[in-house]
């Protein structure tokens, strides 16, 4: 599904990380291996430090203590936006939903559209196609996008597969019109016979949690987790993103009448060093354009990958000019999904430490 | 390829790779072996395997590898 958007723009993005950082050195004794294979899969998928949350942190907490710091500082004022969307798969509640915990405990205004999606690692292009569809709207000004997870509450410390690479992190993304004719394209594909390949089997109505869905269970590998917890295919995983998001990319770049030369920065969800690597290769696309740092650095935090690699490497150049960028997000559904758009120059890019 | 056998048992060094035809099915390489074997080889012999040829049936055995590798214009 092809979307073309015009006269929109990203006004702003915080980052919000926790403060309290995990070292994959010290977790490598959790794990079913030897050090140095441990060693080896260090350098080869970029594991090293990831931000977990201390204690029962959940993504209202990020959202809110984000949100208050950008209304201390003036970046933006509580009554200025006219939707607030919450983009999560770790939400607080079933119901109600997280949006609508926000906007309460920020005592937000009643005339507020407030709509949870449920995406992870795609959930960033999701929700930047949702404000835009918004925005087609007289009546909503600015739109909040909120994209949060706290998965390592649902990762088990012990699983190899997951556990070395996840995130916990927020992003707050302020979009509005502009007068830019410039176009946006996008493009979106999803396959649900594929949702298997990502899962938290239990704690859902199909497979409510119990003592028996808490019971660690040892995987042909060697990891122990239970059905209360992440569970990630990463074979699957792997194949689905090297088959599908390359000619995915080509077909937007095709339909935008332009080539990958002329970006100039491939701001790509980020799951792993190699991965990345891969499909750079594979795209023939340079790696200084394609950051591939943010998992050593902070985690995997699905939806607030692009965000966080975008803030992490492009912050101060942002603020000041525009480039042309291709976003890309796959994971969970399974969901694929790209966008061409000029970024900036933004109000504000930065990020911040939650206590 | 006698580089292949030094490749395989640097990563598992507790495997003789010379008696089995199955690395995966018989438990000597697991998925992020296989990853670790892709990045030596992409050094070793200064190519990229593509990732969609990443895939257990490429990795069963020392044919299978001596093929996938042939792919890749790296001769016996």
């Amino acid at each position: 599904m092809n979307f073309t958007f015009s006269h929109r723009r990203l006004a702003g993005l915080l980052a919000i990380v926790p403060a309290n950082e995990h070292s994959f050195m010290d977790e490598m004794a959790n794990f079913n291996a030897p050090v140095g294979r441990s060693l080896k899969l260090k350098e080869v998928m970029g594991y090293d430090k990831h931000r977990i949350v201390d204690g029962p942190v959940c993504v209202s907490d990020l959202a809110c203590f984000g949100l208050e710091h950008l209304f201390e500082s003036g970046s933006l004022g509580r009554d200025d936006f006219d939707a607030l969307l919450v983009v999560t798969e770790s939400p607080d509640y079933f119901m109600p939903p997280t949006s609508n915990v926000i906007q309460g405990r920020l005592g937000l205004k009643h005339d507020l559209f407030c709509m949870d999606i449920n995406q992870g690692c795609a959930g960033f292009l999701i929700g930047l196609i949702e404000s835009f569809l918004l925005l087609e709207q007289p009546s909503v000004r600015k739109v909040v996008l909120i994209n949060a997870d706290v998965l390592s509450r649902k990762v088990s410390t012990k699983d190899r597969n997951s556990y070395p690479l996840i995130g916990d992190a927020a992003s707050i993304t302020i979009l509005e019109r502009s007068d830019d004719p410039a176009p946006i394209h996008a493009n979106l594909k999803m396959d649900g016979t594929r949702c298997e390949a990502l899962i938290i089997p239990a704690g859902g109505l199909r497979l409510p949690s119990s003592p028996e869905t808490a019971v660690l269970e040892k995987d042909s590998e060697g990891n122990l987790r239970a059905k209360d917890n992440l569970r990630m295919d990463g074979t699957a995983v792997f194949n689905f993103v090297q088959v599908e998001v390359p000619p995915m990319i080509d077909e937007l770049l095709a339909a935008a009448g332009t080539t990958a030369e002329a970006v100039e920065a491939f701001l790509f969800h980020q799951p792993n060093r190699f991965m990345l690597e891969k499909l750079a290769d594979k795209m023939k696309v340079p790696y200084e354009k394609m950051p591939m740092n943010v998992v050593e650095h902070y985690g995997n935090s699905s939806g607030v990958t692009i965000p966080l690699a975008i803030v992490h490497n492009l912050s101060e150049r942002i603020v000041k000019e525009s480039i042309l960028a291709c976003l890309a997000g796959f994971g969970v559904g399974l969901t694929w999904s790209s966008m061409l758009l000029k970024l900036g120059p933004m109000d504000f890019c930065e990020m911040i430490e939650y206590k | 390829m006698n580089d292949l056998h030094a490749i395989l048992t640097n990563i598992r060094p507790e495997f003789d790779f010379t008696t089995s035809e199955d690395f995966i099915g018989d438990g000597m390489l697991d998925s992020f072996d296989v990853v670790t074997l892709v990045s030596e080889l992409d050094k070793c012999y200064g190519i990229s395997i593509e990732g969609i040829d990443i895939l257990p049936e490429h990795f069963q055995n020392i044919a299978a590898l001596e093929k996938l590798l042939e792919k890749y214009g790296v001769k016996p």
